[in-house]
């Protein structure tokens, strides 16, 4: 029987693994937004568990909004990242430390 | 175990395992298309649980556009990604404790008879709450106004995105076909009013040319 907590769990595990990439890639610029991905997915994955669950539709609207928020913010952030390689020649994170004083 | 429990297992040890590759892969072409899988088996669980609607708009979306953005971007950098790759595992005592301890806490708490939800179903409701059509329907109606809200934000998203990576390149030789026919001939020649001057006689530009000896 396919139940509420099992996707609950999944979304847990997979916001840890996520969490997990988000320390181990900590110069990788690329790979900290694929991260960034996998933690909106599970956390939709949760709202739409909910959401069944309740019987409460507003929880797959919310999924609608983040997806579209995602997209933008993903967008945004690759063009940040394009800029920024065209300027450092580095993706690195430990690069960026012009405003330090 | 009925059907749907094992597509659930299934699919479920899939998406962790392509979500671990995601963040482990060394090649991030690898990384992506670990991404694009995760999010295919994301969007069957999401089916399993009648978000049919949403698990067609993740790959449409996702996978359709936001995945091939980063493939082109992972690819269109010549980046060394060696060099980035070099501590990583220093991180790894760190990020193991950090990930442990919230997935365990988080399991503790889900699993936890008081929690309540240990044997709740995923319930069939009366009506079918995730066709299109019902979503659509309170998309238009209740919630008319953040899906406008939504639409400004990725226009502004779009533009962002654009003045961004927008630059002028300096050694180009494109020339503006409108100002080129615009042109008038006070743009190019200039006539300059100067007082004519007589024409000097050679003698006397011999006699001044001569030091005054």
């Amino acid at each position: 029987m396919l139940s509420l907590t099992h996707f609950l769990v999944l979304g847990a595990i997979m916001f840890a693994v996520s969490v997990f990439g988000i320390f181990m890639n900590r110069k990788n610029l690329i790979v900290l937004l694929m991260a960034i991905e996998l933690m909106l997915l599970s956390v939709n994955m949760n709202f739409i568990a909910f959401s069944q669950y309740l019987g409460d539709t507003a929880g797959q609207i919310f999924v609608f909004f983040i997806l579209t928020v995602a997209a933008a913010e993903s967008a945004i952030g690759l063009a940040i990242l394009v800029v920024l390689f065209r300027n450092l020649r580095s993706i690195n994170v430990e690069d960026l430390d012009s405003l330090k004083g | 175990m009925d059907l749907s429990l094992a597509i659930f297992y299934v699919f479920a040890v899939v998406l962790v395992f392509a979500a671990f590759r995601v963040i482990t892969a060394k090649n991030p072409v690898h990384a992506v298309l670990y991404l694009v899988l995760s999010f295919f088996n994301s969007a069957v669980l999401w089916m399993l649980m009648k978000a049919e609607f949403l698990a067609v708009s993740l790959i449409v979306i996702y996978v359709g556009a936001v995945m091939v953005l980063f493939l082109f971007v992972v690819m269109m950098l010549d980046i060394n990604f060696e060099a980035l790759r070099k501590s990583f595992w220093k991180f790894l005592p760190v990020a193991g404790t950090v990930a442990g301890i919230m997935l365990v806490e988080m399991v503790l708490i889900l699993t936890h008879r008081y929690a309540k939800i240990d044997a709740a179903r995923i319930v069939e409701p009366s009506f079918n709450t995730a066709s299109a059509e019902v979503l659509g329907k309170l998309i238009y109606t209740q919630y008319f106004l953040p899906f406008q809200l939504a639409a400004v934000l990725l226009l502004v998203g779009m533009v962002a995105a654009i003045a961004l990576t927008l630059r002028k390149r300096k050694n180009t030789k494109y020339l503006n076909p409108g100002d080129q026919i615009k042109v008038k001939r006070e743009d190019r020649v200039r006539i300059v009013k100067m007082q004519s001057e007589p024409r000097i006689v050679a003698d006397d530009a011999a006699a001044d040319d001569k030091p005054a000896a």
